[in-house]
């Protein structure tokens, strides 16, 4: 996918074209927000990486602007003022998502990449399928083989995501924000166990497990085949 | 700067010469009124004297002409501490009286005048002056009445001196009262700022000097002191805190560093590398972590999260935060319990909120489960104005002494150093609670521990 990267800092930045060009994808790159605005106007991007400090206009007034015009394509705000309500005042200004800074590459990467490939249409089945696990979101029901699987409510919300998302890389911080809303750190690694548990429930006794664990970044649901 | 320079400079010395101005002004006003006051009674006193004598005389002449009126002067004449008469023919002759000379126009001058003249038989008296006035009768006689001024003029020089006595009094008063107020005030000024350079040079542990006097020095010295006791508190937990950090961050930074010269040194295959550059990136993570609670905590601490607080349900709080943890108890084989039958509205911050009370349930799940049926309990209820979302556990409980260190960013207790954990839980929901304007209360369960996030139902403003 195309990204436009915005930020100032040329390290962050060429850091950033190398590891999004690694992974795959194309990446340019807007040192400040003026340049910022001409290209992601001109350009057919996928998602904005948008640095919230930027010369000539800071990335909030960039993304209201672009919004103003109905510009719609997802922008992820990075930070350096990790605080509560920055993430509130971005998302406000019409950011998709926020990252504050530090952050790792592969939270970033599957972030972007949720925010990119983000399938409207997708919130409008009624049923997630992956492989043979099937998700009824009217229904509340889990089947996976044709037989019923029993999920806590929570349970249910989790799977959801993920399948809402298969294929995808989802990090613990964003099962975090996106299934309980909580955005902190909690420390110990609850979502892990969240996780295995659901995954004894879904995968137990299939021998084809569906959902997988991607080292140094988070979880993923796929059918064995991509 | 000569003593006096730096006096004039002063404030205090500034105030005194206006107090003293102005009292001054106050008091000649004051003695110049009642100068002039008893110069207007004196006068208007000789005046009618001599007009009524006048009337007198008048009435004589009117009843017995001439005759009687010489008759009648020559007799007033004679009394002691008399009038001045003196009536002249029109030839200008003296006809009676007690004055032997005048000046020669005094007749031709109506009204009043201040004359000199001479008594008759009286060669002591030299340059005296009396009020005199002229009354024409008819067939061109003259009657001239007057008064000696002596006892007015000794009168008025005695009010004088008087008046510049007092004045002079006031003002030697004034700038001695002054003198030794300002010296006094000075002295005390003096004192703070020396003090103050002293404490500004790095000598925390002085004071300024409290008189015991209560009056606004004192007052501001006693501030002032309380402000450098908060300094020195600030300044000795400010060096707590980077030792602290020092500390607690150089162990992880120095791990870091081994692991990547070991497998720089140790690593064969590039699986090696691979899970070495992983342990890497989470050690790295760990430290984000730990920074990024450091500055929540100062950020709390400082009043400084000026996020829009929202009015949320402490009870959905509880209920949530224990159900994230939920499995993790159940994984060490703890009973996780929630109590939070009502809805309890707060106004604040969720987010801080949320993390202070997960701190909290992830404390006790991580040294609260040394019991034989070990329980964490997870409370929120609302009481007497107060909400306070507990979370108690069954562990070995924390010693009564040790209940205030625990609070201290990076305190862990000696039991619980081998555990994980930054040691930030507990100062960082310290911090919330103090930012919602609450207070975080550690308590005996018995046996255990609970701790209670104590927040006001209307947090104050921050």
């Amino acid at each position: 996918m195309r990204i436009l990267i915005v930020e100032d800092d040329r390290e962050a930045a060429s850091y950033l074209l190398k590891a999004f060009t690694e992974t795959g994808h194309v990446a340019d790159h807007a040192a400040d927000g003026l340049d910022a605005y001409a290209m992601a106007k001109d350009g057919p991007y996928d998602v904005l990486v948008v640095d919230r400090m930027l010369p000539k206009l800071d990335g909030l007034t960039l993304i209201e602007r672009l919004r103003a015009e109905s510009f719609d394509t997802p922008v992820l705000i990075l930070s350096a003022l990790g605080d509560v309500d920055d993430r509130v005042k971005g998302l406000r200004a019409g950011g998709d998502d926020y990252l504050p800074k530090p952050y790792s590459f592969a939270e970033l990467l599957a972030r972007v990449e949720v925010l990119a490939r983000r399938r409207p249409g997708r919130t409008e089945e009624t049923v997630y399928r992956v492989g043979d696990l099937e998700l009824d979101r009217l229904s509340h029901v889990v089947r996976r083989g044709g037989a019923e699987i029993d999920v806590q409510p929570r349970e249910f919300r989790l799977l959801e995501y993920l399948m809402k998302n298969a294929g995808q890389v989802v990090t613990r911080t964003m099962l975090l924000e996106n299934v309980w809303d909580y955005h902190f750190d909690p420390g110990t690694n609850v979502i892990d166990v969240h996780v295995s548990r659901l995954r004894s429930k879904v995968d137990k006794g299939f021998d084809k497990p569906l959902l997988h664990t991607v080292r140094g970044a988070g979880y993923m649901i796929r059918d064995g085949a991509r | 700067m000569t003593a006096l320079g730096k006096l004039v400079r002063t404030t205090a010395f500034k105030l005194m010469a206006v107090y003293l101005l102005v009292f001054t002004l106050f008091a000649a006003g004051l003695l110049g009124y009642f100068f002039w006051n008893a110069e207007r009674l004196l006068g208007a006193q000789i005046n009618s004297s001599i007009d009524s004598e006048i009337a007198a005389l008048a009435d004589e002449y009117n009843q017995g002409g001439i005759v009687r009126l010489v008759s009648a002067i020559e007799r007033r004449s004679r009394q002691p501490g008399s009038l001045l008469y003196l009536l002249i023919t029109p030839e200008s002759d003296a006809l009676a009286g007690n004055v032997s000379s005048l000046p020669d126009d005094v007749f031709d001058k109506s009204g009043w005048n201040e004359v000199p003249y001479t008594r008759y038989n009286d060669a002591s008296a030299q340059n005296r002056t009396a009020l005199v006035r002229v009354f024409a009768l008819q067939d061109g006689y003259k009657l001239l009445v007057g008064l000696d001024l002596e006892e007015q003029h000794r009168v008025r020089a005695i009010m004088a001196t008087a008046s510049l006595w007092s004045a002079g009094f006031i003002v030697i008063l004034g700038v001695a009262g002054g003198w030794f107020v300002t010296r006094r005030v000075l002295h005390r000024l003096d004192d703070i700022n020396e003090t103050s350079r002293s404490i500004v040079e790095g000598d925390l542990s002085r004071r300024l000097a409290v008189a015991g006097t209560n009056d606004e020095i004192d007052r501001l010295a006693t501030t002032t002191n309380t402000m450098l006791d908060r300094i020195q508190e600030l300044m000795v937990g400010l060096k707590e805190v980077s030792d602290n950090i020092a500390h607690d961050l150089k162990t992880p930074l120095t791990r870091l560093r081994n692991r990547a010269e070991e497998a720089l040194r140790a690593s064969k295959t590039e699986e090696d590398y691979r899970e070495a550059l992983e342990k890497t990136i989470e050690e790295s993570d760990r430290l984000i972590g730990t920074f990024n609670a450091l500055l929540m905590i100062a950020r709390a601490e400082a009043g400084q999260i000026e996020t829009a607080m929202s009015e949320f349900d402490a009870a959905e709080v509880a209920h949530g935060v224990a159900e994230l943890y939920e499995p993790v108890a159940e994984e060490r084989g703890v009973v996780l319990v929630v109590e939070a039958p009502a809805r309890i509205i707060v106004r604040g911050n969720r987010e801080l909120i949320g993390q202070a009370v997960a701190n909290l349930v992830d404390n006790a799940l991580k040294h609260g489960t040394t019991g034989e049926k070990p329980e964490v309990r997870v409370s929120a209820a609302s009481a007497g104005g107060l909400v306070r979302i507990a979370v108690a556990d069954t562990g070995e409980g924390i010693a009564p002494q040790d209940r205030d260190r625990v609070l201290e960013r990076f305190v862990r207790l000696e039991a619980s150093r081998s555990r994980p954990g930054s040691g930030l839980g507990l100062s960082l929901a310290a911090a919330v609670a103090k930012l919602h304007g609450g207070a975080l209360r550690l308590e005996d369960n018995a046996p255990g521990l609970r701790v209670v996030l104590e927040l006001p139902d209307r947090p104050a403003a921050t």
